[in-house]
């Protein structure tokens, strides 16, 4: 039986705030990227919604700086174990660029300027949940933090919320992007513990 | 011996060493000695079985079986205030260590040896200046020693009697200055070290440890006054 | 008749090339590998796969609480790899951005 340290354990922390299993807090912002950044200007950037009959509707960044915009607070967490809370945003509703596309899809490919690309079960991506954002915390979204504009659908793991997103391909098949190809989960639920096969 | 075994120690004596921090000895029969500059973890376990783990650098140096830390308080704290209020000799408590050969100073080394510390990153310094004097070295050794105040300066006694021509010692004063002291209460400034440590010609051996931003500042300012950033050996005790 | 090839499962090794280099298991780096992971952690070299900056893993940037700490170039910031204490006091070590673990020379 071990000794114990007489009158220890008076002062023990009261539980962390509520993580998902496996996270850990960062008060700070990690970068992790699978290659260099990608610089685009926003005179160049441009962002397509494709159905999977192939209809294509594009919009400029002034164009998407004239659909309305909201401000966004929420944590994020990373797969590599990383938490964020309390951040805040700026960006467009995901449903706001659906609105009126006519697609029987379940799914989307997030494409990338740089050739990365993620896959997002589309319930994951309406209602409220995802944005295509281009402010963090005040600023405009810095290229290493995947500006312009990047996805963000925070209630999964933050891969899934695609850097330097330039579209989204509608797909009848949830059909595995970069990261899911080489390992990480389809779905990505951090409180499920979604983070890999 | 496994470096990965935690070792059962007794506190042999507790020395209050300002209103906030107190010093260690503990009775460590498996110890195996350690370098000047090394650090241990300490575990605590509570009756329920409870347990936390810190780390803290060691006062002491060399062989025996007596390690010395020393604890400065961090408010709110969960073990700082335990082992600096609450601790008292015959109680139990495990180490592991000695741990760390990066933030170490040995003896043949002939360089001058620049010691920057900020608040309680004095102790693995003091281990090193404690280390110097009972050694044959010729190196000559520096210490900039920041401190809020004189009250708040750990060792202040025993560093001001190791004060000799192989050890010069610099005080500096952030919150409040002793009377008549010519220097106002700051932090250190860049100007400062540059003429209060050995100048980069020397050299030197730089040993900075302190609170994770004082370190970074300390070391950031050397490197523009002109030292190799590979001789700047840096301990972040996290914190402010 | 010519050997039939068609269902060797793994390639067969050429006597006349592979003398220097055989293909054996993760057993034959006992011995290699303890040296590496047998000495003080804080002295192994960290390359970070994105910037490919260098330095002690003393030096790295290490942002933890009491069961994980993230472990990121000082140079770029990327996370270079997470280190996790289990509720057993089993370590995991995830790597991320990488690229290199290198001891210091030995035969000192």
């Amino acid at each position: 039986m071990a000794e114990f340290s007489r009158g220890f354990g008076a002062r023990r922390r009261e539980s962390a705030p509520e993580l998902p299993p496996g996270q850990y807090l960062t008060t700070d912002f990690p970068v992790l990227s699978a290659g260099p950044t990608p610089r685009v200007t926003t005179d160049e950037w441009a962002f397509s919604v494709v159905s999977e009959s192939g209809q294509t509707t594009s919009w400029s960044w002034s164009e998407l700086m004239a659909l309305p915009i909201e401000d966004i607070h929420t944590d994020i967490h990373c797969v590599t174990r990383w938490s964020k809370l309390g951040t805040h945003w700026r960006g467009v509703s995901v449903d706001t660029l659906l609105d009126g596309i006519p697609t029987t899809a379940v799914s989307a490919m997030a494409h990338s300027y740089g050739g990365y690309t993620t896959n997002v079960p589309l319930a994951d991506l309406l209602g409220g949940k995802a944005w295509v954002a281009f402010e963090f915390e005040g600023e405009p979204l810095a290229a290493e933090h995947g500006g312009p504009a990047r996805l963000l659908v925070p209630h999964l793991y933050f891969w899934k919320s695609a850097k330097w997103v330039r579209g989204l391909a509608l797909q009848t098949h949830d059909d595995p992007g970069f990261w899911e190809q080489n390992g990480y989960n389809l779905h990505g639920d951090p409180w499920r513990e979604e983070r890999y096969w | 011996m496994s470096a990965s075994a935690w070792l059962k120690a007794h506190v042999s004596a507790v020395v209050p060493l300002t209103a906030h921090a107190g010093s260690l000895l503990l009775d460590v029969p498996d110890w195996p000695g350690n370098l000047p500059g090394q650090h241990l973890d300490v575990r605590l376990t509570a009756e329920d079985g409870y347990q936390a783990e810190r780390s803290y650098s060691i006062a002491s140096f060399g062989p025996g079986t007596t390690v010395e830390l020393a604890v400065d308080e961090v408010p709110d704290g969960e073990v700082s205030p335990y082992l600096v209020r609450d601790v008292a000799a015959g109680d139990f408590l495990e180490v592991k260590g000695p741990l760390g050969q990066y933030f170490v100073w040995r003896e043949a080394e002939p360089a001058p040896v620049q010691l920057i510390a900020g608040g309680s990153g004095v102790v693995p310094l003091l281990a090193m200046a404690r280390a110097h004097a009972a050694s044959g070295s010729s190196a000559e050794f520096r210490l900039l020693y920041s401190t809020r105040s004189p009250a708040d300066a750990m060792y202040a006694d025993e560093i001001s009697r190791r004060e000799d021509a192989a050890f010069e010692v610099s005080w500096v004063y952030t919150r409040q200055a002793p009377d008549g002291w010519a220097r106002p209460a700051a932090r250190v400034s860049e100007a400062e070290l540059a003429a209060l440590c050995w100048p980069p010609a020397r050299q030197p051996s730089v040993f900075d440890c302190g609170p994770t931003s004082f370190v970074e500042a300390v070391a950031d300012a050397l490197v523009r006054i002109g030292h190799a950033p590979e001789r700047i050996r840096t301990e972040r005790f996290g914190g402010a | 008749m010519a050997p039939d090839t068609t269902h060797v499962t793994h390639a067969t090794p050429d006597p006349a090339v592979d003398e220097r280099a055989t293909r054996v298991d993760g057993n034959a780096l006992a011995g290699v590998l303890s040296a590496l992971f047998a000495g003080d952690p804080t002295l192994l070299t960290l390359v970070c796969g994105h910037c490919a900056r260098s330095g002690p893993l003393a030096e790295a940037v290490v942002e933890r609480d009491e069961t994980c700490a993230i472990v990121r170039c000082r140079g770029c910031t990327r996370t270079m790899l997470s280190v996790m204490i289990g509720p057993a006091g089993d370590v995991s070590v995830r790597p991320a951005a990488l690229a290199e673990l290198r001891s210091a020379a030995s035969g000192a």
